[in-house]
Parts: C-alpha cells; sequence; structure tokens
C-alpha cells in the first residue's frame, strides 16, 4: 500500500497536533498554462504542510491557482516541478492509476457544484466512495448521515435537494471514506450566507471528529476565519 | 473485480433514471439487428438451397469424369478405376415424367458416395438396407412429393413404364429431384450396367491422368465448380438485398449513435465525479465499453428474434421470386444454422461499438476537469457545420470518381452509399443556411428567436433527420424504380406475347399430332412454330430463340434498335437479334458479328438487332427458326404460339385440352401467360417494397426518440419564454410548428435525392445486376404521396412530446430556475 | 475354444450400422443385433469337412465373414513394424445370391502400417455384385478396391501359402509376401468353435505360422521388411452374448516357436470371460481354460478422448507364461468407422516375442 500512517489513528476522537506525519505536505510546486499567446505561471514554488486533524484555509483572488493548486493535489492534474505528499505517498510520482488509488482510499474532495451523480439516490451517492474503495463502514456512514442531517432525505435524488442539502451529501460522501485529508474546492461557493455558515461549521467539526487534514479554498475572509490557518495565494506563492 | 461492478452500478442507474433513453438504444439496437439479420437469414437459406441442389443435381462442386462423346458409358469403368485404387462413385440420371410433372431421376450408390460432396449419401446411409434392398426407397423433397400429388409410400411409374421404389420424404433434399439406388435407376430407366458420370472423391492421387493412364476409357475429367449456376445467376438479387439489409443497418446505428452521444454527453458530469473519487481512467474506460456490449448483446438477441420473424415472413416472396426468376427452388421454411446467430451477435456488437466510437474516444481523452470556459455554443456548431460539410463534398466526390470510373454492380452500390451518405452529410449544413435565412427575414423578437432556437435544435435532430432524409430518399428512389419497370413492363409483356395461345407438346410425335389437328381448324388464323435451345458462349449459358416469318412478330417484338431492313435480313441471311444483356455482356450491338457453337460446327451470324428481354437472367438470341433447326438438329419443335380471333380461344383451348390432355402448364392463353409474369415481377419487388417500408418506419423512430430526448434538455431553453408570459400550450404549437418545419424541409430535399437514387438504381445498378436498362420515367403522385407520408411520420414522431410539453406542470419549469445547473 | 476375434466383429458390426445396416439395436446389443433375423442364413453346426481351396473364398450363404492378418515386421537394421489388412463381408438378407447391384453383400475394408512413431491407417466400403469387391476360389483373390490378397500360383491348398498382400491408404502403402511351411491350423474342435454355452458359434481356422517378406512404404519412404504374421479366416450367421462391452485379444509369436492366443471379454457386470489356445511349434492347437490365464493392464495411454491400457501383464502359470507386453506405438488407434486399438507388441519375460494386440470398447 502507497500509505503508512495508522488507519486507528485517523479515526481517533482527539486530533492530535503531532506532526510526526503530515497529512499533506506541498514542496516547491510549480504549475504553468501555455496558450497560443502566452505562458501563464500560476503557481511558482508553493510550500505547503497540513498536520493532522489541522483545518486550513486558503483565499486569494479569482485566477490565482487555489483550484489549480487544489487539482494538483488531488492528482487531477499534473504539476511542472515540485513534489507534492500525502502522507508517504508522493502524489507527483504517481501514474494514473495510483493516483486514482489514492484518491479513492486516502482523499475526500468537495467541489463547488456539488458533483453528485444525479442517476443515484442520496443513500447510494453517500456510500459509492467508500464501496469504490472497499472501505464502507455502515456505522461511520451512520453518524455522518446523522450529523449532517440527511436521514429524512436518503430516498431522494440530487435534484430534488435544496443546494445546501446537495452539499451535505457531497461531504458526506467525501468523508464517508474516513481519508486522510478532505479537499474542498469553494464548498459554499453556491449557498447562501446562513447555509454557508452552517455547512463550513459542520466541514470543520467532521475534520475534527474524524482526524483528518482539511484544506478549504474559499473566497471569503469570513470563512476563512473559521478555520485553524489561513494562507494566501498570491502571485503564484502563498503568503 | 467489486470495484467494476461497483462503476458498472453507478453507470447503470443512469439508464433507470432515463428509461426513454435506453429504449431508444434498444429500438437502434434491435431495429439494425433485425433488418440486418432478416435479410442475411434469407440469403443464407437461398444460399443453402443452391449449394444442396448443386451436390445433389450434378455433384459440380465434386470433381467427376463423364464420356464427352455419350451421355451414359458402362459401370465397368467404376469397377476398373476402384480396383486401380480411385475413390469415385457412379451415378446414373435422366429427366423423367412422373405423373406428367417432368422430374430429375438421380441414381446414386451410397456406399462408395464421397462424404465430403453430397448431402444424398448421408441421407441414403441412414438407412442403406431400406434404400439398397427391394423394393427400396425413393427419397423426395417433401415440397416436390406435394407437386407431383402423391402421398409418402406411393410408387408412381415414370415415362408410363417402370415402377419407382416407394416414395420417402425428406426434408434435407432439393426439390425437383427423385432420388433411387443406381441399381434401381439403370432398372426403371432401363439402362443396365450404365452410368451418366463417376464422382470422384478426394484423392492424393494425380487426378489430372486419370482417365487415360488407368481406365484406356474416353473418360474425361470434369474439375468442381467453385460456385453454382444459381448462385452466380442469383448473385445480383441476393447483393440487391444484402444492400438494403446494410441500409437499413445503417439506419439503425444512426440511432445507436444518436442515444449513445446524448447519454454520454448527460454522462459527462457524472464521469468525471468518479474520476475524482478515484476510479482509474483504464477501468472507467473498460467498464463502459463492458456496460455497452452487454446492451449491444441483449439487443443483438432480440434483434435477430426479430431478424428471424422478418425472414420467415418474406421467405415466401423471397422463393416466389427465385422460382420465377431463376428457376431456384427454395424450401418454404427457415432453417438457420448457427454461424447465423453468431454474425448478428457480431454484428450487432460490432456496430454498437462503431456507433459508440466518437463517444468512446472522447471519453478515452476526457480530460478530468471540465474546461474552464466552454465554446459558445454558436461558435462549436459552426465547426460542427463546417466539417460535416467537407466530409459532404468529399463523399460527393467520392460518389462521382466511383461513377466514372467504377465498372461492377459492387462500385454501383458504392455509387449509391457514398450518395446518400454526402446527401445526410450534407443535411444539417442546407438546414442551417435555410434557418439562418429566415431568420434573417425576422423583425419580431419571438420568431427571431424562433429562427435562431431551431438552429441550435440541429445538431440534437441532426441524426434523426438524416435518417428521415435516407429514408425517405430511397423510397423515393426504389418506388420510382419500380414503377418505371412496371409501366415499362407491361407494353414490353404486349410485344413478346403477341400470339393468343401458346402450347408446348409433350414430345415430338405429339407435336406432329398437334400441328396436324391444328391445320384442320378455321378457327385458328396461324400457327407460329417456335423452338428454343441453350449454348454456351464465353462460359455463360445464352438461349436461342427460332422465330417464324411472320407479321405478328414484325409488329410487336420489342426491338430496341435494329439495321433497316432487320426483319428481312434475319429470315434471309445469318443473322440474329441478340437481347439487350446479351449486347452489354459480350460488348456486341447492331453491326458485330457473333460465333455461336453448334453441334456441326460453328456457326457465325451478323447482329442485326437488339431488343429488351426484361427479367431474364440469361443472355437470349433471336434467330430464323428454320436456321436454327438446320444449325441444331436436335432442337425439339414442341412448341408453337397461335393466333385466334379473340372470340375463339376459349374454344380452341377446351377442345385442345380434351384432345391431347394438356395441362395448364402446357396449354395457355396470352392473358393468363401475362398474369402470370406479372405476378412474379410484382413478387420480385414485394421484397424490396417491405424493406423499404421497415427502413420509413425505422426513421421514424429515430425522428421520436430523439424529439423525446431532446424533449427533457430543452426546458432550459423554454423555460425563460414560458416566465415572460407565453403559455404552454402556445410553446407546445411553437415547437411543433419547429419540428414540421425542419421535417418538411429535409423531406423536400428527399425528393430530388430520391430521384436522383432512382436515377442511380436504373442507370447503374439495375444494368450491371440484371443487364437491362429501363426507361427513367417521374411519377408526381408518388412523390407527394411519400411526401405526405414523411409528414404525417414527423407529425406522428413530435406528437408525444409536444404533449408532454403542453401538459407539463408549472412547477417543474420553476424548477429550472431554482436548479439552473 | 471361443478364441474369434469378436473385437473385429464388432468393429465391423459397428462399420455397418453406421451404414444403416445394423442399426442403434445392434451397436447397444454388440452383435446381437443381428440374432433375432439370422432364419434363413447357414449354420454352423459340428462336424464339417473343410475343403480347400474351396474354404478359402467366400460364403455368402451365412451371414458374417472375414480374412484377416496381422504381421509383425523388421526392417534389415532391425526396426520394427506392423501391418494388417482385413477384409469382412456381411449379407444384408438370406436368400440366393441376386445378381448386379441388387446383391445383398456389403464388403469393409481395414487396413494400417505401424511404426513406433506413426500408425497410419485406412478403411473403405463397397458392395457386392459388381466386382468391387469379393473372394474368389480360383485363383485365390480376396479384394476390395485395390487392396488384395491374392495366391502366388502355385498355391498349396495345405498351407494357404504362397500369399501376395497388399493396400494403400493416404499416407502409406504396403506389398508383402507370406510364405508358410507348415499347415493351416484348426480352431476349436476342428474348426467348429464354439462361443458360448447357448450354442452361438462360428467356422474358423488360422494360419499363424507365415513369414512375411516384402516392402512398406510409410512417410514417404519405401522400406523392405520381413517377420512373422498370422491370418484368420472365420465365418458364421449367429450372435454372440448380448452383454459385452469390450474385448482385449493378444496372438503371441513366442521366439521358441510355440503360438499362443489369448482374449478377455470384458462383461456389462465388470466380470471377465478369459479364452486362448496354445498352439505348439507341433501345429497341436490346445484350448486354454478360462482360469488358467491371467491379464492385467499396467499402463494407460490417453488417445483419441478415450484412456486406452497399452501396457500389460500377461500370464499363463500351466504353461510357465508371465510376460510384459509393451506396444510397439502406444497410439495405434484405428480411427475408423467404430474406432478401436490395434497395434504390434513385443513382450519380455518368462517368454520373449512379438505379436498384435487387439482391443475395442474402450
Amino acid at each position: 500500500m502507497i500509505w503508512h500512517c495508522n488507519t486507528a489513528m485517523l479515526v481517533a476522537s482527539e486530533p492530535t497536533r503531532s506532526n510526526a506525519c503530515p497529512m499533506l505536505k506541498v514542496v516547491n510546486l510549480s504549475k504553468s498554462y501555455r496558450s497560443a499567446q502566452e505562458t501563464v505561471h500560476v503557481l511558482r514554488g508553493v510550500d505547503l504542510t497540513v498536520a493532522r486533524g489541522e483545518s486550513v484555509a486558503l483565499t486569494g483572488e479569482s485566477g490565482s491557482g487555489k483550484s489549480t493548486l487544489l487539482h494538483l493535489i488531488a492528482g487531477l492534474d499534473e504539476a511542472d516541478g515540485g513534489e507534492v505528499w500525502v502522507e508517504e505517498a508522493r502524489v507527483t510520482g504517481l501514474a494514473d492509476a495510483g493516483r486514482a488509488a489514492l484518491r479513492r482510499t486516502r482523499l475526500g474532495l468537495i467541489f463547488q457544484q456539488f458533483n453528485l451523480v444525479p442517476s443515484l439516490s442520496v443513500a447510494d451517492n453517500l456510500a459509492f466512495q467508500s464501496r469504490l474503495a472497499g472501505q464502507h463502514d455502515a456505522a461511520w456512514l451512520r453518524e455522518l448521515i446523522t450529523r449532517l442531517g440527511l436521514d429524512a432525505l436518503l430516498k431522494r435524488y440530487p435534484e430534488q435537494l435544496s443546494g445546501g442539502q446537495q452539499q451535505r451529501v457531497a461531504i458526506g460522501r467525501a468523508l464517508a471514506v474516513k481519508p486522510a485529508l478532505l479537499l474542498a474546492d469553494e464548498p459554499t461557493g453556491n449557498l447562501d450566507e446562513a447555509t454557508a455558515d452552517e455547512v463550513v461549521h459542520l466541514i470543520r467539526d467532521l475534520v475534527a471528529r474524524s482526524g483528518c487534514g482539511l484544506l478549504m479554498v474559499t473566497h471569503s475572509a469570513r470563512l476563512a476565519a473559521m478555520l485553524d490557518r489561513r494562507l494566501h495565494l498570491r502571485g503564484g506563492l502563498l503568503t | 473485480m467489486t470495484r467494476a461492478a461497483w462503476v458498472l452500478a453507478v453507470l447503470l442507474s443512469h439508464w433507470r433514471r432515463h428509461p426513454m433513453q435506453l429504449a431508444t438504444l434498444l429500438v437502434g439496437l434491435i431495429a439494425a439487428t433485425a433488418l440486418w439479420s432478416g435479410v442475411q437469414a434469407l440469403n443464407q437459406q437461398a444460399r443453402v438451397s443452391y449449394d444442396r441442389a448443386a451436390a445433389l443435381f450434378g455433384g459440380a462442386r465434386t470433381a467427376m469424369l463423364i464420356d464427352p462423346a455419350h451421355a451414359t458409358f458402362s459401370q465397368a469403368a467404376f469397377v476398373k478405376l476402384r480396383r486401380a485404387g480411385w475413390p469415385v462413385s457412379p451415378v446414373l440420371e435422366d429427366r423423367v415424367q412422373v405423373n406428367g410433372r417432368s422430374v430429375r431421376l438421380l441414381g446414386i450408390e451410397p456406399v462408395t458416395m464421397p462424404t465430403e460432396t453430397a448431402s444424398s449419401s448421408a441421407i441414403a446411409r441412414n438407412d442403406l438396407h431400406a434404400f439398397v434392398a427391394p423394393p427400396g426407397r425413393t427419397l423426395v423433397a417433401p415440397e416436390t412429393l406435394r407437386d407431383l400429388g402423391l402421398a409418402a409410400g406411393a410408387m408412381p411409374r415414370i415415362n408410363d413404364s417402370g415402377e419407382l421404389p416407394p416414395l420417402q420424404p425428406q426434408p434435407q433434399l432439393a426439390p425437383g429431384v427423385l432420388i433411387v439406388d443406381i441399381g434401381v435407376a439403370q432398372r426403371v430407366l432401363d439402362k443396365p450396367g450404365q452410368i451418366s458420370r463417376l464422382l470422384v472423391g478426394k484423392t492424393t492421387h494425380n487426378a489430372r491422368d486419370l482417365p487415360d493412364k488407368v481406365a484406356g476409357t474416353t473418360l474425361q475429367r470434369v474439375a468442381p465448380d467453385s460456385e453454382t449456376d444459381l448462385a452466380r445467376l442469383t448473385d445480383s438479387f441476393h447483393l440487391n438485398l444484402t444492400a438494403f439489409g446494410l441500409l437499413s443497418f445503417l439506419v439503425g446505428l444512426f440511432i445507436v449513435n444518436s442515444a449513445i452521444g446524448l447519454a454520454f454527453e448527460q454522462r459527462l458530469p457524472t464521469l468525471r465525479t468518479l474520476r475524482a473519487c478515484g476510479v482509474s481512467a483504464r477501468l472507467l474506460n473498460v467498464v463502459v465499453v463492458i456496460e455497452l456490449v452487454s446492451i449491444a448483446l441483449f439487443g443483438g438477441l432480440v434483434g435477430l428474434m426479430g431478424g428471424y420473424v422478418i425472414a420467415a415472413a418474406l421467405l415466401p416472396d423471397v422463393a416466389a421470386s427465385l422460382r420465377g426468376l431463376y428457376g431456384a427452388q427454395l424450401p418454404g421454411t427457415l432453417s438457420l444454422q448457427p454461424q447465423w446467430w453468431l454474425a448478428g451477435i457480431a454484428m450487432s456488437v460490432l456496430g454498437a461499438l462503431a456507433a459508440a466510437a466518437a463517444s468512446l474516444m472522447r471519453m478515452a481523452r476526457l480530460p478530468l476537469l471540465a474546461a474552464a470556459q466552454p465554446h459558445a455554443w454558436q461558435q462549436a456548431q459552426r465547426r460542427w457545420l463546417w466539417r460535416q460539410g467537407v466530409l459532404a463534398l468529399a463523399m460527393l466526390i467520392a460518389a462521382i470518381g466511383i461513377l466514372v470510373f467504377g465498372d461492377s454492380l459492387l462500385a454501383g452500390f458504392a455509387v449509391l452509399a457514398a450518395l446518400l451518405l454526402s446527401a445526410a452529410l450534407a443535411l444539417p449544413v442546407l438546414l442551417d443556411s435555410v434557418l439562418r435565412l429566415g431568420g434573417k427575414g425576422a423583425r419580431n423578437a419571438l420568431p427571431a428567436w424562433f429562427w435562431a432556437d431551431s438552429r441550435q435544435q440541429l445538431p440534437g435532430l441532426s441524426l434523426a433527420l438524416m435518417a428521415l432524409l435516407l429514408a425517405l430518399a430511397v423510397n423515393v428512389g426504389v418506388g420510382t424504380m419500380v414503377q418505371s419497370f412496371s409501366a415499362t413492363f407491361v407494353r414490353w409483356l404486349d410485344g413478346r406475347l403477341s400470339a393468343d395461345v401458346y402450347i408446348s407438346a409433350a414430345n415430338e410425335t405429339q407435336a406432329a399430332e398437334i400441328r396436324r389437328w391444328l391445320a384442320a381448324r378455321s378457327d385458328v388464323t396461324a400457327v407460329l412454330p417456335g423452338a428454343r435451345t441453350e449454348v454456351q458462349i464465353e462460359g455463360a449459358p445464352v438461349e436461342i430463340m427460332g422465330l417464324a416469318d411472320h407479321a405478328t412478330y414484325r409488329a410487336n417484338w420489342p426491338l430496341l434498335r435494329s439495321v433497316a431492313d432487320g426483319w428481312d435480313r434475319l429470315h434471309a441471311d445469318d443473322a440474329a437479334f441478340i437481347s439487350e444483356q446479351l449486347s452489354r455482356r459480350l460488348h456486341l450491338d447492331v453491326g458485330s458479328r457473333l460465333r455461336i457453337p453448334a453441334p456441326a460446327g460453328d456457326w457465325s451470324v451478323d447482329v442485326v438487332g437488339v431488343y429488351a428481354d426484361y427479367g431474364n437472367p440469361k443472355g437470349q438470341l433471336a434467330v430464323n427458326i428454320d436456321a436454327l433447326s438446320r444449325h441444331f438438329p436436335d432442337t425439339p419443335q414442341t412448341r408453337f404460339g397461335l393466333r385466334v380471333a379473340p372470340e375463339h380461344i376459349a374454344g380452341v383451348i377446351a377442345a385442345m385440352r380434351v384432345a391431347f390432355h394438356l395441362d395448364a402448364r402446357q396449354l395457355a392463353d396470352q392473358a393468363t401467360v401475362k398474369a402470370e409474369s406479372k405476378r412474379i415481377f410484382n413478387r420480385t419487388f414485394a421484397v424490396t417494397a417491405a424493406l423499404n417500408t421497415f427502413t420509413l418506419g425505422v426513421a421514424g423512430i429515430a425522428l421520436l426518440t430523439s424529439l423525446l430526448t431532446l424533449s427533457g434538455s430543452r426546458l432550459p431553453q423554454l423555460a425563460p419564454l414560458w416566465a415572460i408570459g407565453i403559455t404552454r400550450e402556445r410553446l407546445a404549437a411553437i415547437e411543433l410548428l419547429k419540428t414540421m418545419a425542419v421535417a418538411l424541409v429535409t423531406a423536400l430535399l428527399a425528393l430530388p435525392l430520391g430521384l436522383l437514387v432512382a436515377w442511380c438504381l436504373i442507370a447503374v445498378v439495375n444494368v450491371k445486376a440484371f443487364g437491362w436498362r429501363l426507361p427513367f420515367q417521374v411519377f408526381p403522385m408518388q412523390l407527394l404521396e411519400l411526401l405526405g407520408v414523411a409528414m404525417v411520420a414527423a407529425l406522428l414522431a413530435t406528437l408525444l412530446p409536444i404533449l408532454k410539453l403542453a401538459r407539463m406542470q408549472p412547477a417543474t419549469l420553476i424548477k429550472i430556475f431554482a436548479n439552473e445547473r | 475354444m471361443s478364441a474369434d476375434r469378436k473385437i473385429s466383429r464388432r468393429g465391423f458390426a459397428a462399420g455397418l450400422a453406421w451404414l444403416g445396416l445394423g442399426g442403434a439395436r445392434a451397436w447397444a446389443q454388440g452383435f446381437a443385433g443381428l440374432g433375432g433375423e439370422a432364419a434363413g442364413f447357414a449354420r454352423v453346426v459340428p462336424g464339417k469337412r473343410f475343403v480347400f481351396p474351396d474354404d478359402f473364398g467366400a460364403h455368402p450363404e451365412f451371414r458374417i465373414e472375414w480374412w484377416y492378418v496381422t504381421a509383425n515386421l523388421r526392417d534389415a537394421s532391425g526396426v520394427a513394424y506392423g501391418a494388417q489388412w482385413t477384409l469382412f463381408r456381411q449379407a444384408m438378407a438370406p436368400g440366393p445370391q441376386r445378381e448386379g447391384w441388387a446383391n445383398q453383400q456389403v464388403w469393409m475394408g481395414h487396413a494400417a502400417v505401424t511404426s513406433a512413431t506413426t500408425h497410419q491407417f485406412a478403411e473403405t466400403f463397397a458392395r457386392g455384385g459388381v466386382g468391387q469387391a469379393g473372394a474368389d476360389v480360383a485363383p485365390f483373390e480376396a479384394w476390395i478396391d485395390a487392396w488384395r490378397m491374392s495366391a502366388v500360383p502355385p498355391l498349396s491348398n495345405g498351407t494357404f501359402a504362397p500369399l501376395q498382400l497388399t493396400a494403400t491408404g493416404t499416407d502409406f502403402e504396403y506389398t508383402l509376401r507370406l510364405n508358410a511351411e507348415r499347415p493351416l491350423v484348426l480352431q476349436g474342435d476342428h474348426g467348429y468353435s464354439r462361443k458360448s454355452e447357448r450354442g452361438q458359434a462360428s467356422y474358423y481356422y488360422s494360419q499363424p505360422y507365415f513369414t512375411a517378406t516384402g516392402s512398406i512404404k510409410i512417410g514417404g519412404q519405401s522400406i523392405a521388411v520381413s517377420g512373422p504374421a498370422w491370418l484368420d479366416r472365420e465365418w458364421s450367421s449367429q450372435p454372440l452374448a448380448a452383454d459385452q462391452t469390450g474385448w482385449d485379444w493378444f496372438s503371441l509369436h513366442l521366439d521358441g516357436g510355440d503360438k499362443v492366443m489369448l482374449f478377455r471379454l470384458r462383461q456389462k457386470d465388470g466380470g471377465h470371460y478369459f479364452a486362448g489356445n496354445w498352439i505348439g511349434r507341433d501345429g497341436q492347437s490346445i484350448p486354454l481354460p478360462s482360469d488358467a490365464i491371467a491379464m492385467t493392464p499396467t499402463a494407460f495411454t490417453d488417445v483419441a478422448q478415450r484412456r486406452v491400457p497399452t501396457r500389460w501383464h500377461v500370464a499363463v502359470p500351466s504353461r510357465g507364461l508371465a510376460v510384459d507386453c509393451t506396444p510397439l506405438n502406444a497410439r495405434s488407434w484405428m480411427g475408423t468407422s467404430f474406432p478401436y486399438w490395434e497395434g504390434p507388441i513385443a513382450f519380455h519375460g518368462s517368454h520373449e516375442g512379438v505379436g498384435y494386440l487387439e482391443m475395442t470398447g474402450y
């Protein structure tokens, strides 16, 4: 297996700040996009660490490369240089199948557009990543459903849910697999303020409960302030 | 592989939520497989029959030894060759009369019959003792037993002399043949110790020097035919069927393609989500292919059953056509080989994969992240239209190229295919231009939206419209050809069947009696003797007809062109009229010379005219009847045509029937012969017409399913209009109008295309397939009728989705805004 | 004794069943399917006086008959080969012989050549009455197609020699001259060979003392060969027992000059019926009691999807015989219409020598 940290530690009820095995380590990461006219250097050597149980907010202007950084960490895109480590797995050194396995088993992804499977019920949407990963834990899922307040909605389909409800399902799906790291790309972008606050609270609490790391991209300074640490991306560098 | 199973389950959940889409996909697959495999079943059935006939009739598939100088030779040669180690088996064959019908009597020796050649040997071996020991058995196809009006176990006499062993029906046998043991054949034919030929089994010896070296006889070895005469003659007929089957298959695949494309488009976000949740690209691709193949297997199986039903329904017409045109006997029941099922399933799966190729390739290269800036639809559409236009032009150039340089039936169909594809590809471009022109004329907001929205709808509808265009064009084309044919055929029949009564005597003696009898009657104004023989010219059978010098022929014979004094030269010189088929095949025309191989030495004739001989697979020559008798002294003089005043026809026929015991096939009046001929030709095209209807039906389904799948995705476009105060009914009416408008434009485009197709069929395909060319005629009423049918089909296809729209709950429309994604 | 070659008869019966003569019932019951219809055919009775050369030829009034030769051959350098030549006759119906194609006789030929590495065989069929196959007395000739067993004049009526034997298949060919110094051996009771307690029997004589010389062509190569050969002549009209499932038959040429024939009939109930003859150097043929014979398979070969015992331990303790038999080619499979195993063997132990093994029903 590509990761070594004891899974039992990941669900420890008390998050620890031990940095013996950081959940995420990004070293000198760079990425540029080439178009016909110009080359845009989006990331120019980013260094970043997220510890176990730590929640980090990533802010920056539109087009500053927040999403790109998140995608590189998730192995959805390939970096030009530098390294990404999730626990003890070097994401930047993996082929597609390896990155897929890592996403499946160690990462939880939450997107602005919810990204649910429209043809699956809420219950199936919640369970499918953990089932794909072979890490289905019914008791844990049960707890998530209760905490996310989805008990009454399990038989519905995504199109029958409000935006906030859909995002809760996405959060549940990402956490059901008991990831080492939760990556959230503007999870509240489509939600009103009150709902957004509630969703971020939920994410933060559940991260603390499961002991994983969290990296959340957001526009909002208010939401960023709710997390442990805040990083700002400007000119391709973190400040 | 539980992970694959989970991915498959997620993918399949899409169909549960979109059953209409799944239905579309299956309908396409089933229709494609059913039509294609139905046609293939018919072809296979026919081919098997030809093979069986060939194996029985003369072992044309087997090498054999014959005596070129004599019809039969002593069976001592058989023993001599066997004792020299040659695997030969004797056959004695003759035509015999049973119950007034002419059938082939085949005497075989089942013990030595080469196993690799004849089904008859296996049949006889099943019960050798009963077959060879007295009284023996006469094996006969059930159809033939029926035709002879005899029951199993009957012991009919042949030629009013020898008695045959009890008849035993054998379904595997080719019709029109009686099979007995060689000993029985020698007895009933009164040819003791004689055989017609020796079949040669597989051998390691150098078979070429077999007759001289071993037997010291005059036997000559005849190499096996790779293809039978029947197979050769009927090839074009089957190619026609195949072409239609393939066309239907392609129309079906259009539906499959559009359904898969749509499903792919709708599942794009799901696919991305799956990748994001950790499904590798390879696994996802594999599972998508597995899903497609499973659906294709299911659709293929159902399609095969449909194909069986179609084939069974069409078989009587096909059998009648083949019998009428080529004398080929087809059993009336369908029997299919395992290859047919396998090929059908393979065709379904490969077809589905081909139809999905574009989607699969897109998916294989699917970027994990959605493009940040999707192209505006106009820009994408412009590129798509441009590509379609270029492809259409390329196909058109290809069509013209093949037309100019190609010279075969296959090339003819290739022209047709390229032309149709070109038109189909060009259709969206043409429609877009028409709609843009319409949009320019629009002054008000709603009409402007109407035109623009129609244009935006084009990509989704275009495949269905293409299918409609193709189906209509082929319908117009085939309809025009069939109409042209029947119009021409009636005129031609009038010319060819100019005598009032036709007689075919059983033998020369009876013919002489009939001649004497006729001479004494005052109600017969003229007796026109006829004679017919057959020769081989350049390896193909050619009929030679003897014509009497009579004004009836001069007035009616369907000459296409001739020298000025053609008839005088025909009767005075060594001259001949040749049929159009022969003229094309041998590249002969008026003024050419032709050598006819005759028993008394080659006969050279001048070609002084060319005449139409529609529907005859063989070439034909018409010469003076006396000249024919001189050069072919063995030709039986047993046929006559009579000129009789109309009021006396019935009386003459009745009197002859009584006097000579002639049956309906030996004695017929002109009207009966004409009716029979027309019936045969109508059935020939009945198959084509039926397939045509199927194709149109499939196109209708394609239109319906496209509209149904579109209607869901069209809501976001319609909801704003509803929001600004246009009623649902009004919206539905606009939608209906729009669809009917594009369908009408499509149908109007299909008409000229169909005429082009008809021209291709008449001037290229028919000429290559049959050797004759019909005069091209346009039938406006038929075109209008088809236009009407197309519009009704479009209306029916549009109605269901439109009704859905008109009855839509406002809440559904509101949700569009709440849930806009 | 009943040491006739039921195996081959079964082969013939099945071959004819394939032709449709015997039908499925005949196959199911072995040869018994013919039994009920034996009426009208000549009967086998004790006390017949054999008359030669008449009894060399065909006996069409009997239902079934065969001419059977096996030869154990060696080339100049001692390499072993085997050759088989068989002609069967069967009458489809009793009564006077009909002329021409109406004749009721059907003939079948089997021929094979075996070496340590190859086994080539061929099969052919013919109807009587037209000359494609037959067995004439003077001059003696038994033939089917180009396969012949014919007298080389002057033929001795006492030894049935010399004979010329030829056969040709797609991949093989042989011509052998058969010579013998000793007279024919009448089997059973002066040629009356009993087959069961119920009275079924056949007329049966052999020539086990043939010496074959000639050439065989195998793999496109002509080889001069010689060695001992064995001929069986037998005819009958009566059926065999119905409960036989198969047959293992040995003919042994002992180096000392004795000849031994042994066989085992495998019964449906799993029991075996043993029989055999010991033919001494002096030409005396003495039947062996059933309990005097032991035959045990020691190795099997998978051939044509069947498991066939190809090595045997064979013993006749009363005669001091205890030998291990090994096939020249374990794949001597006759893939004919009715398939069986037939090929040359060698044996070692108390005695040395060569012979032929025939097995059916596997």
